[in-house]
């Protein structure tokens, strides 16, 4: 296999030219991420009822590495609590930094070979610490009874 | 004119033998950091095995000869940007470091509510943020100069914005990311004209265009040495004696100082007044011999290469489908080539290229504002010097079809 096939598989590449959840959501919890180094942006909408994110989608422009992470980051955080989440998170940026993957991770799994890019870790991570610091806002924000 | 022989000089760059992935690495980030000689890493290692010792302190023999070889490197500097006097060349970290000196000196005594500071939307965000900072502490406006359809400076909008309220204009000597040259003496006799002093950011002009502050008619002019064969951390700042003379100092400390009294200081003349602290003296000695190694090959030697270099890779660019290129072609434009693979961005081009052992930059290129004006998020960028060969340009336009054909797949 190429070094580009390798690395780029067909599946990155399927979620970078058609991104799943790309839009707004109305209304919803907004947070902006940037890679200043770069200048990749990202925009992440959730919708979260009680604690679970009932709906999310995503705006921005990067790379096929940024903005695949970001797409299949939706797919595997919709309908999970906000605990569940950020389990996941935890678990994608351990993959990124060269631990084993864990299997939840299911096709995000594809972007283990970034662990070995150092180059391109940020575009891979920057859609989470986007989600991280959205959910921190929640976790932050004055609970109303 | 003598022909330069890059293949001859690669001998002198260890680093242009390694492997990337496996292949020969082609080095085209020359824009970004330029690689170093031996030449260059001996004289630091020399300096720091036989004559360290602290610069303008002591009397013993190796301040002496530190000192010495310090000075020796501002008068090989000055001679190198054909300044009247070394004594008007100030060592710094590098060109910002060299602009935020301008900016919070100069800009700071002599800027007053609704003066206008002059940049053009091509500017490196090394020459635009350090006026935005003195702008928002005196009140001053920073303005920019567009430019025209073929991405030069234009020249018509510089004479509307130029104005008596115009004190400070400041342009890049060549952009980093467009690679044209601007007529930058043209440039100063119109900012004369009104009053208004001419700072050059000459970050990409000083390793790749021959330098005469004098000709060009400059009151300021700013270098790195990392983009022209020296050491990280060596720069300079070269002013008109008389402007250098008159600014307040711009850090506080050892070296600049004449007399100093619990309550107050005097503050030594020029050029020590602007080096407080012990400087970078290795990394001064180092840009010091990367200017005789660049004298030794030839200034307009080097410019006529990187031409070279820049019509053969666009004559080769420009037919192929699918891929963007920036910038102006003619006299006037150096060794830089910023470029777009239609629907791929550029991060993505720029590793599939380094799977190939090309090294180009990708991104911004601290040109956000450049970037706007072009309507592109980001470009990919190579960059040629000396040691380049047209045999890397053939790999490189090979190896950037097969990347386009690649991510074209799943269109």
């Amino acid at each position: 296999m190429s070094f580009l096939d390798s690395l780029y598989k067909e599946i990155i590449l399927d979620h970078y030219k058609n991104p799943r959840n790309r839009g707004e959501i109305a209304g919803a919890l907004h947070q902006e991420g940037l890679n200043p180094s770069c200048g990749d942006e990202l925009e992440l909408f959730l919708a979260i009822d009680e604690d679970r994110i009932e709906d999310v989608k995503f705006t921005g422009e990067g790379c096929a590495i940024s903005q695949s992470s970001a797409s299949m980051m939706t797919q595997a955080i919709k309908g999970k609590t906000l605990k569940e989440a950020l389990e996941i998170s935890r678990k994608f940026k351990d993959m990124i930094q060269g631990k084993p993957a864990a299997e939840e991770l299911g096709d995000l799994q594809l972007l283990q070979g970034i662990s070995k890019l150092h180059a391109r870790v940020k575009c891979a991570t920057l859609a989470w610490v986007t989600l991280e610091q959205a959910l921190k806002s929640v976790e932050e924000a004055p609970k109303i009874s | 004119m003598s022909q330069l022989e890059p293949v001859k000089l690669r001998q002198d760059f260890p680093i242009l033998s390694r492997k990337i992935h496996g292949k020969p690495l082609i080095y085209f980030d020359n824009a970004a950091s330029s690689q170093r000689p031996k030449q260059v890493v001996e004289a630091m290692s020399n300096y720091y095995y036989q004559h360290h010792a602290n610069v303008h302190r002591g009397a013993h023999t190796l301040s002496v000869e530190a000192t010495e070889m310090y000075e020796e490197a501002r008068r090989k500097v000055a001679r190198f940007i054909n300044a009247p006097a070394a004594e008007s060349v100030v060592f710094t970290r590098n060109t910002t470091e060299a602009i935020n000196l301008i900016a919070n000196s100069y800009g700071r005594k002599n800027l007053r509510p609704g003066d206008e500071i002059i940049i053009c939307h091509a500017e490196h965000h090394a020459n635009i943020v350090p006026w935005h900072l003195i702008a928002e502490q005196t009140g001053a406006v920073v303005k920019a100069v567009g430019l025209t359809s073929e991405r030069r400076l234009d020249m018509e909008q510089l004479d509307d914005l130029l104005s008596k309220r115009s004190k400070i204009v400041a342009i890049a000597h060549m952009s980093n990311v467009l690679g044209v040259v601007h007529p930058i003496r043209e440039i100063a006799d119109k900012a004369h004209a009104v009053g208004a002093v001419m700072v050059v950011d000459g970050a990409q002009a000083a390793p790749h265009v021959p330098v005469d502050v004098q000709a060009l008619a400059a009151d300021f002019y700013t270098l790195s040495g990392h983009k022209m064969c020296g050491p990280t951390g060596a720069g300079a700042l070269w002013a008109k004696a008389e402007i250098l003379r008159e600014m307040p100092p711009f850090l506080g400390g050892g070296e600049m100082i004449r007399k100093v009294y619990i309550d107050h200081s005097s503050y030594a003349d020029i050029p020590m007044r602007f080096e407080a602290g012990t400087p970078n003296i290795a990394e001064a000695i180092g840009l010091g011999a990367a200017v005789d190694y660049l004298e030794g090959i030839g200034m307009p030697e080097i410019f006529a290469h990187d031409q070279a270099m820049v019509r053969y890779a666009l004559e080769l660019l420009k037919p192929l489908e699918g891929i963007e290129l920036y910038g102006p072609e003619g006299a006037d434009r150096g060794g830089i080539i910023a470029f777009n693979v239609l629907g791929t961005h550029p991060h993505d081009v720029a590793t599939a290229l380094d799977g190939e052992g090309i090294a180009v930059r990708a991104g911004h290129h601290c040109a956000q504002p450049l970037m706007r004006a072009l309507g592109v998020q980001s470009t990919a960028r190579a960059s040629f010097y000396f040691y380049n060969t047209e045999e890397e340009v053939d790999r490189f336009v090979g190896a950037l079809i097969k990347t386009r054909d690649f991510f074209a797949a799943f269109a």
